[in-house]
Formats: structure tokens, sequence, C-alpha cells
């Protein structure tokens, strides 16, 4: 009862944390902008042949566009930062649609796409701590634009140093105890190199603990940077980014990120702490200031995130999606399911029910017996030699996938069918043969009826099974980024494809933050399908027992 | 008469004499049966009438089943069994490899000890023989030969406004009649029974025997089973197997009242088996 408890417990504790670290992965942010289609972009040649139309740069348009919603970013890096809220390669989609219908040329349409993966993350919350309170005093802005003084009559900015003063000194105190706890280690270490190795490690956070010191000098300027936390003032609809501030809290320096309406002495302003250093965060103070602006302008919005579902896999975690895996497992189970369960299913029905007993179908069992413990990957090696090396297969193709996989499933559907066939009672053959049945007629109508249930449900099991293999598929090429998603027919069974289980491995080990939830959505997927083929299972047994 | 005095074990058979009512249906020589190296039945012969019931009796293990499944060449399902000697039915040799044992168990219906109905609906438990030999040329005459088999089986009264159910859901009796309707769809000379009550309740079982004795008029039965009482009541004649021997053969009541092998009296007043 207890082990009973405690294994459902792990098991809410394991579907508890997939499905919270899924949801991030659901839905997204996403980029509205009003993009003008310019005839010479949009149709270099002027023919508005397609050919005219897919060397159109649509990056480009998107570019001005965004250039457009803020004018005072001029200089390269200020561009780069802007144009890095989003991904180039959603030029493709717009493309597309103008080919669709050429008639847009010219004219100007809402483009939505997904914002940057970092951004996203930003915006959810996930990777960025920032909060933002009121200021209090009246401030005057040196001007609108440009790195400009911001000064004051009160020390406006005292609460500000308070809290970056606290901050400074607590991860001064941490390196500080760290390098004590060091310097301990290396006093009782066994060899001269491990001390010498662990001396320096605790200089090494004594000196960054050093830099803090005048921070929390009372005396001295404060000055912010990339270690530190960004202090931004939001002030006449503008930001400013602080550099530097007194230390009596009445004068700050910085640089402004957007700019001011106007440089009139303002009461109602706000201070926009971003706690995480930048140096620990992959977006910039400007790129935080780009995408908040948006967001109040109503061009970044929250959606579900269809990406995910529609789209194959990305380099881009935001365009990223399962649909590729998704075809290429469904194509790789039919190839499964058509050759394993008839071959399965028919050689279960032979041994069991017409094979002589003698040593070669002795022979024959005990192998099949043993090719059901064969590890998986030794039939991808198989599919590797055979398949594609023999015959000439296509790599990374469904087609190949599923012979592979159907080798590894015949031995489960045999020994499963053998069991159902061998579990019905003796006495329903002997009534079919008594009454004048022969042997093929009381098998099929008789015998093989009643042990559907149990051969549907070994044979749903085996291919559950192999819908979850990826080691078999490595070495047939289908562990691989594949970015197009394979036709969902006859053709696609030779194109390039990968399947879930492999995407959400792929999705494991990749680098970028974003696909962490990615994985745990795609995880879902997958356990989703297993879901439904476990229910179908179950479904059809449940309709083939009551038939009978 | 002085056979009466052999010794036990001898493989010598006693006959008694029989008035021939009836013609010969099943003449069985020199049957032999072996399961793999294990001789089960050591030449059997035996005449069994037409229109009559044979009650094949003996302790377990004797081969009177064996025999029985001989028959109908049950036992060639049986891998390791081998068969030998010669059986004819009408003066037809039934081992005869130019015989189809699916076309013979056509005409040799065979019931089983427990009730196996197959799991499918009454009509088509009874319709099924016919189906696969083809006696019927459409809808209405399989319903009349469903109809028929019922009635001669006794069972259309009980089942004949719900044979779409299922055959398992009618009662221990009722199935077997019901296997016995199967069997005799088929329109078979021979039915062999092999212990057809042996899971019946008694009212059940008079049933069936009264069934029984109703068939005979119309078929050659036989039937194996381990109670004397039933023998006597529904069987014209017994034969008393013996460890793979035929021990005795005769009218039944000759068998009953006057058993002139010491096994043959020994098994019928209960000291063995």
């Amino acid at each position: 009862m207890g082990a009973i408890a405690l294994a459902i417990a792990f098991l809410g504790v394991l579907l508890g944390t997939i499905v919270l670290q899924a949801s991030g992965a659901f839905t997204n942010y996403v980029l509205t902008l009003p993009v003008t289609l310019e005839r010479e972009i949009a149709d270099p040649r002027g023919d508005m042949s397609e050919a005219s139309l897919r060397r159109g740069s649509y990056n480009q348009l998107i570019q001005r566009s965004l250039q457009s919603e803020f004018p005072a970013a001029s200089s390269r890096a200020d561009l780069r930062e802007l144009f890095g809220l989003y991904s180039g390669l959603n030029a493709a989609s717009v493309m597309h649609r103008v080919i669709a219908d050429p008639s847009l040329v010219g004219s100007t349409i809402d483009v939505t796409m997904p914002a940057n993966h970092e951004i996203d993350l930003y915006l959810k919350g996930v990777t960025v701590e920032e909060s933002i309170t009121a200021g209090s005093g009246t401030i005057q802005a040196g001007a609108i634009s440009g790195d400009i003084t911001l000064s004051s009559d009160s020390p406006a900015f005292a609460n500000a140093i308070a809290r970056i003063r606290q901050q400074a000194s607590s991860e001064r105190d941490a390196l500080l105890g760290r390098a004590a706890r060091l310097e301990a280690d290396a006093a009782g270490a066994a060899s001269r190199d491990a001390r010498e190795a662990g001396l320096a490690a605790a200089r090494r956070a004594r000196e960054e603990a050093a830099r803090f010191d005048t921070v929390i000098d009372p005396e001295t300027r404060i000055t912010l940077g990339p270690r530190t936390a960004s202090l931004l003032i939001r002030l006449n609809g503008g930001v400013v980014a602080v550099s530097a501030l007194t230390p009596d809290g009445r004068e700050a320096e910085g640089r402004v990120l957007l700019p001011l309406e106007s440089a009139e002495a303002s009461a109602s302003w706000s201070e926009w702490v971003i706690e995480t250093p930048a140096a620990a965060r992959r977006i910039t103070d400007q790129q935080a200031v780009y995408a908040r602006a948006l967001e109040e302008r109503g061009m970044v919005e929250r959606r579900f995130n269809t990406n995910l579902f529609l789209n194959a896999d990305s380099r881009e975690p935001e365009l990223a999606g399962v649909m590729g895996a998704f075809i290429g497992s469904v194509l790789t189970m039919l190839v499964t399911m058509l050759l394993a369960v008839p071959i399965g299913v028919g050689t279960a029905i032979y041994l069991e029910e017409f094979a002589p007993k003698n040593r070669l179908t002795g022979f024959i069992e005990v192998n099949i017996n043993n090719l059901a413990a064969v590890p998986s990957i030794v039939f991808g090696l198989l599919g590797l030699a055979v398949f594609i090396n023999t015959f000439g297969m296509p790599r990374s193709a469904p087609l190949v996938g599923g012979f592979v996989l159907a080798l590894m499933t015949l031995p489960t559907v045999i020994i499963s069918s053998r069991a159902a066939l061998r579990a019905v009672p003796p006495s329903i053959r002997e009534a079919a043969l008594g009454i004048g049945a022969s042997r093929t007629q009381a098998v099929f109508q008789h015998v093989l009826p009643l042990a559907m249930p149990g051969i549907l449900t070994g044979s749903i099991i085996g291919l559950a099974q192999a819908l979850g293999e990826t080691a078999p598929l490595l070495m047939i090429g289908m562990v691989a980024f594949v970015a197009d998603a394979p036709s969902l027919g006859l053709s696609g069974l030779t194109q390039p494809s990968t399947v879930m289980p492999v995407q959400v491995f792929l999705w494991s080990g990749a680098s970028e933050r974003a696909f962490e939830m990615r994985t745990a959505a795609a995880i879902l997927v997958l356990l989703t399908l297993m879901i439904i083929f476990n229910a179908a299972a179950i479904i059809l047994r449940r309709r083939f027992e009551r038939r009978w | 008469m002085a056979d009466s005095a052999a010794p036990a074990h001898t493989a010598k058979t006693v006959y008694h004499s029989v008035a021939n009512t009836h013609p010969v249906k099943v003449a069985a020589s020199g049957v032999e049966v072996f399961y793999a190296d294990k001789q089960a039945l050591h030449g059997i012969n035996l005449d069994i009438q037409d229109r009559s019931v044979t009650a094949f009796i003996g302790p377990s293990g004797c081969g009177k089943s064996t025999f029985l499944r001989c028959i109908n060449r049950m036992n060639d399902t049986i891998d390791t069994a081998r068969v030998a000697g010669s059986i004819r039915i009408d003066d037809e040799e039934i081992n005869d490899r130019a015989v189809d044992p699916v076309l013979l168990r056509a005409r040799v219906g065979m019931v089983f000890q427990k009730p196996n109905p197959f799991p499918k609906s009454i009509y088509d438990n009874v319709a099924y023989g016919p189906r696969i030999h083809g006696l019927a040329s459409g809808k209405d005459e399989l319903d009349a030969i469903v109809e028929t088999s019922l009635k001669k089986a006794g069972l259309w009264d009980e089942v004949a406004d719900r044979l779409d159910q299922p055959g398992n859901s009618l009662s221990g009796g009722q199935q077997q009649r019901l296997v016995i309707a199967r069997a005799i769809a088929v329109n078979p000379e021979v039915i062999l029974m092999d212990e057809p009550c042996s899971a019946l309740d008694p009212i059940a079982t008079a049933r069936i025997e009264e069934l029984i004795d109703e068939l005979r008029e119309n078929y050659c039965l036989i039937i194996v089973t381990h109670s004397m009482a039933q023998a006597a009541r529904v069987s014209q004649m017994t034969a008393f197997f013996h460890l793979g021997h035929l021990v005795e053969y005769g009218p039944t009541e000759e068998i009953f009242t006057n058993p002139r092998d010491r096994r043959t009296q020994d098994y019928i007043t209960g000291r063995f088996g």
C-alpha cells in the first residue's frame, strides 16, 4: 500500500515537473509590425514574377518597420540590438505570403512573428529579475537624448543607492565567505598542487570581492557596470540607463535608451531595476527597453504558440516545432505496423497452429525468443548494414526506420500473439474440428477471433515501444537535425526525417535556454501519443471482447 | 461360454452373442493406438450397430475415449498419436489415406465432455456446420436446418425467441444440447459422445439421456460414460475396456446382469475403477 502511494507520488512529481516545465512553451510572445512592402525591395526585377519576388529582401522591410518604431536607434550597435528582437528567418514567411498573393506588393501588411527566444524568456520573467518602484522627489534631465545628467535638489536616488549597496555587500560577503572556505580547505589539502590551486581560487574570489568596495564605500561615486544590477530611470516617456551616481544621491549620469519627450523637471518618475547583472543575462538593457516599449504600444503580446505544433525543427527555438518529428513518427510507425503486425501474427499462427514440432521449428522458436532480448541498437547496425549499405536505401528515411523498428518489434508481436493463441481453450479447436471444419477454418474462424484481443494488445504494446525508440535510429541517420517536415504521403517515406523521441533527445542537448521548456513540451506530446496508443489498445480489446 | 473362466489381463475379448436387429455401422478390427512410444490400445475388434446406443465403459485411462476418437480420426490432431488397424464405416475404410478426415468428421459428429459452444450466437452455433459444408443453399434453408436441429436436440422451445443471443449464455445442460444440435445440423450418420453428462446436474443429465434415447431412432450413437447407471439406462450394447484392451462386449442387459469376465464383474460391482 505504502509502495503504491510512493509510486503514485513519484509519478505525480514527474508529470507535475514536466507539465510545469512545458507550460511556458505553449505560449510565446509575438511581435506584430506594420510592414510596408516597398516595390523596389520586394520585387527587385520589377516584373512581379515569382523568381523576382523570391529575391526580394523582406528582412530589410521588417527592419525598416522596426526602425520607424524607434527612430532614435541609428548607431550600428543600436540597430544590431533592435534587430535582435526577432529572427531574420521570419522573412521567409513574409515572402511566402507575398508569393501567394503578389497584389500585396506596395501595400502595408501586419506581420506577426515570434519574438526572439531570449526576449520571450525575458518577458515571461524566466531569466531576468527586475522590479519597478515609483521614485520620490523631483528630477531634472540635462537633455532628451545621448549621455545626460539627472539632477535633483533632494536625495532622489538614495533609495536606489541603498539597494545597490545592500546587494553589493551581500555579494561581497558571499565571495569573502567562499574565499575563507577555500583557504581553510587548502590548509588541510593533501598535496601541494591542491593547496596552491585552492589558494589561487581564494585569491581570485578576494579580488572579485574587492571590486565591490568602491560601491559600498559611502564616500565614493558609485559606478554601475555589467557585473552590477542595472538601474534604469523612466522619466517623461523615456528611459535613461544610469552609469554613475553621486554618493549624496542627488545626481546621476547615464545614457538615454529611449528618448525623453521633454527635459522638464518631473516628480512622476520610476526606478526600474534589472537585478540580474548584464553579464549574467543574454539581453541588453537596451533590448529590455525596446521590448517593454513595444509591449506598451501593444505590438508585443503573449499568444498560443502555434509554431510549436506546426513547424519542423529549427535552430531558433521560437520557430522550432514538433511537426516534422510527428510526421516522421507517423510514417515510421505506419511502415512498422504494416510489416511487423501481419508478419508477426502470421508467424505466430504458423508456429502455434500448423508447424510440426521438430528441430527446425524448435530452433526458430529459441531464436525468436532470443531476438526479443537483443539490444535495440544492434537492430540499428543491422539496418545500416543491410538496408542502407547493401540495398542502397536512403539514409534518415522513415522507410528504413520503419524496417528497423519492425525487426525490433517482431519478436514482441510473435511472442504475445503466440501466448494469445495458446490461451484459447482447446475445446474450441475440438468443437470446430469435430463438426468437420478444416484446420485452417478452425484457426481462422474460431481460434484467431478469440485470440484477437490478446494479439492486438501485444501488437500495440510492441508498436508503442517502437514509437519511443531512439537508439536503433541512431545508426540509420534519423537522429539528426531536420529542418523540413517530410510530406505526409508515400513520397515522405524516403525524405529525411526524425521521430518524436529523437526530437526530445536533440532539444534536451541544445544550448539555448528556451529549448528547455520545449523539450518538456515535446515529452508531453510524446506522452500524449503513447496514451492515445494505449487507449486504442484498451478500446479495441473491449470491443472485440464484447463481440464474443 | 468357457471364456468366463479366462484369467485376468488376457488380450482375448469376450463377445456375447448378439441378435442382429440392426446392420453393422462401424466395424473395427485390430485397432491399435500409440502415443509416442506408449501403446494406448491393443488390437480392438468391435462391430457397432446402427440405430442403437453403444456404451463404452471402463476405468480412467482404459482407452475408451481414445478408441472413440479413432472413429472420427480426432487422434490425427495430436502430433504424437499413431493409429494402426482398420475401422470401416458402411464398409468404407476411414483410415485410408484417400479419406479426408474433414469430410469424415462431417459424417461422424462428436459431443465432448464439457459443453463447448462457439462464442457466437445460438443460431450461428448451429448454422456453422451447414455453412462450411455448403448444406444450405439459402437463408430460408439454413433457418430450416437450424430449427429442425434444435428441435431434434429438444432445445427449440427454450431458445426459439433468442436465437441471436450468445451460446455461452445458456445453462450447462442447454449448452450441451446446443452442441448436440450443432452436431446434428451437418446430418451425420454416427454421433460420438465423450462423457456428455459428466459436467451436468442430474436434471440436465436426465434431459440429455432422454434426448439420446430419441436420437437412437435415426443415428448410430456411441457414448463413453463413467456412470454405470447411465450406460444401463441409455445403451443397448456395452463394451468394457481395461488397460487398453477390449475386455467384454455384448448387449447391455447381459453385461450388467451376467458379466463373463472377472474384471467386468469387478468393475460393474464397483470393486475397482
